[in-house]
């Protein structure tokens, strides 16, 4: 091989070193990014995650090329869009369940955090930064659902906005401030259309904080305990690999809905055009927001209800202080894991519970469900961080391995 | 494939010089390559005219109200078109006209149904940088040469819409057109 540097290479290092743009990536989520060797599966949903926000922009710059954000014409031009713009009916179904597959992502990755300690020491700043991702995304989520000025459209923000309502005195003017007049109408639809445009890019920016803070003291792993750089190895190829096949698993599911089921996860009075004049007899948010709607539901006072629900988010940001447990993965954690397998389930009866009448068991179910949500937070954290012996942890990620082999 | 050297491992070498890992990288690459212009192209595509704006591709019109001398700009596909009922004189000096003196040469005889020479049809569009000639109102400057004049840069055109003078390329566009009976016109 010539030691003569090409003219390309040259070209390449002249630019590299007036702005290091491959060198940044590079750092960032290549080849000079060491991330712990024993990562599993549940470490793909980060980068899944970066993916759907790339794909949710796309679709959506492309959407809104042929979307009329007006009272009277926006539910038309949906279903131009639907029937009349070229591939139109892919891009708004890839668009519309994108966001679906965005939370599930999302919700994994949260989980996932939860179950191995990613919230302790000393990752608390990258914690907050993905709760901020997460309120954002509900925001936009919210606001995008809005766009199609259809019945559980135009009905879910009269009753979202209206949450701001239990305020004492402040509540109903700001109320007509998020309006724009005396109920959801055109000026509501004109600003939703505004920000849900603007946040996914305040979310990109949140983003580059998240990995940021990831980059100071490097990705958690299974084990939860730090990584000597010898149990390290290169993000790129190992990572992005990885990352790549996974991708490519969670690509077929989410085209299988998009392609043979795009309406499953919809509510069909969402195909009836917006009416201020009659409220479906049964509204229901979209499935991710439903544990939540169902905490609002469960408590009988319309303060403590709105409080109890965004406070189950807001919690969130002082979990790393609740858990008084040093231990990060819940692996060595007997007593903890029991109850983070209890409170996934939580979660997942509570979403029930919020898909039903708010009447009878589900009902009774959610105000149990939403009691055991904050019991988890408050009085489990503590107290079994306290009180629990943690099985004997390796002394580095290679150690259990060599021990097995001797 | 049973017969090719043993020991084939990701790292051995084949007779090019390339690994069985080179061989995996690259078709990865190609696959994702493939992939990703696939997921491009309906993007691209749902900016091009969708089946409502093709839709509109038709207008028909009636020349029975045209006076002899007149000039009417109707709308197809949101752009004008302009008709003419041209008086005797102006088809003559349209059919009169040198090929050597146009810029594009064509005859009157190709830009007209045979038959109706006094209708002359044709999109209202500058050929330079798209404006609208002056010449179909009854007060418009119809440039030196008794057709169109455009006010944007001054392209001139004459009683056949053929470019005479000015910066514009080509003659004005005839758009398709059909007479559906003596006085309707379709165009599109």
């Amino acid at each position: 091989m010539s030691t003569e540097k090409s003219v390309w290479r040259r070209a390449f290092e002249w630019h590299e070193a007036r702005l290091p743009l491959v060198s940044f990536i590079d750092n960032s989520v290549g080849s000079k990014y060491p991330a712990p060797k024993n990562l599993n599966y549940f470490w793909n949903f980060g980068s899944l995650a970066g993916f759907m926000l790339v794909t949710m922009i796309l679709t959506g710059i492309f959407l809104a090329m042929n979307y009329t954000p007006h009272k009277d014409m926006a539910f038309d031009s949906v279903e131009r869009i639907m029937r009349d713009v070229n591939f139109g009916w892919l891009i708004r179904y890839m668009h519309a369940n994108g966001a679906s597959f965005f939370f599930i992502v999302v919700y994994i990755h949260i989980f996932r955090g939860l179950y191995y300690g990613s919230y302790k020491a000393p990752r608390e700043v990258l914690w907050w930064m993905g709760i901020l991702i997460f309120l954002a995304m509900m925001a936009t989520a919210f606001m995008g659902y809005v766009l199609p000025w259809g019945q559980m459209s135009f009905w879910g923000a009269t009753v979202i906005t209206n949450l701001f309502s239990a305020l004492p005195i402040i509540g109903e003017p700001i109320v007509t401030f998020l309006w724009g007049g005396f109920g959801v109408d055109n000026p509501t639809l004109n600003r939703f259309f505004s920000l849900h445009y603007l946040l996914p890019f305040v979310i990109v920016g949140l983003v580059v904080f998240h990995i940021w803070a990831l980059h100071i003291p490097g990705s958690n792993n299974p084990l939860g305990i730090e990584a000597a750089p010898a149990d390290k190895i290169p993000f790129h190829p190992y990572y992005t690999a990885k990352d790549a096949f996974g991708l490519g698993v969670f690509l077929l599911v989410y085209f299988a809905i998009v392609f043979w089921y795009p309406n499953i996860l919809g509510d069909p009075l969402n195909y009836v055009v917006a009416n201020p004049l009659v409220t479906p007899t049964h509204i229901v948010p979209e499935w991710y927001f439903l544990p939540f709607y169902a905490i609002l539901r469960a408590i009988p006072d319309k303060l403590l209800g709105v409080l109890a629900m965004f406070g189950a988010i807001l919690v969130l940001f002082v979990l790393p202080w609740l858990d008084t447990s040093r231990v990060r993965s819940a692996n060595f954690r007997p007593w903890f894991r029991v109850f983070f397998w209890l409170f996934f389930i939580n979660g997942l009866v509570l979403g029930w519970c919020g898909s039903q009448l708010p009447e009878g068991l589900p009902l009774v179910l959610g105000r149990v469900c939403t009691f055991y949500y904050f019991f988890f937070f408050f009085v489990i954290m503590p107290v079994v961080g306290w009180m629990e012996t943690p099985k004997p942890l390796p002394a580095s990620i290679s150690s259990p391995v060599m021990k097995a082999a001797e | 494939m049973a017969n090719m050297a043993p020991a084939h491992t990701p790292e051995s070498t084949g007779a090019d010089g390339e690994t069985r890992r080179d061989f995996l990288l690259h078709t990865t690459v190609a696959f994702g390559a493939v992939g990703t212009a696939m997921a491009v192209w309906p993007l691209i595509s749902s900016m091009n005219p969708a089946a409502d704006t093709l839709a509109l591709s038709t207008t028909e019109f009636n020349l029975g109200g045209l006076q002899e001398g007149q000039a009417v700009t109707i709308v197809w596909r949101g752009k004008p078109v302009f008709v003419r009922y041209r008086t005797p004189a102006e088809i003559e000096a349209a059919r009169n006209t040198p090929m050597n003196d146009l810029v594009e040469p064509a005859k009157d005889e190709d830009r007209v149904k045979k038959g109706k020479e006094k209708y002359l049809i044709l999109v209202g569009v500058c050929t330079h940088l798209g404006c609208i000639p002056l010449g179909t109102k009854a007060m418009d400057a119809r440039g030196d040469f008794g057709g169109w004049f455009c006010p944007c840069h001054g392209s001139h055109y004459d009683t056949s819409g053929r470019i005479r003078k000015g910066p514009a390329p080509e003659n004005l566009k005839v758009p398709p057109y059909q007479f559906l009976d003596d006085t309707t016109v379709r165009i599109g």
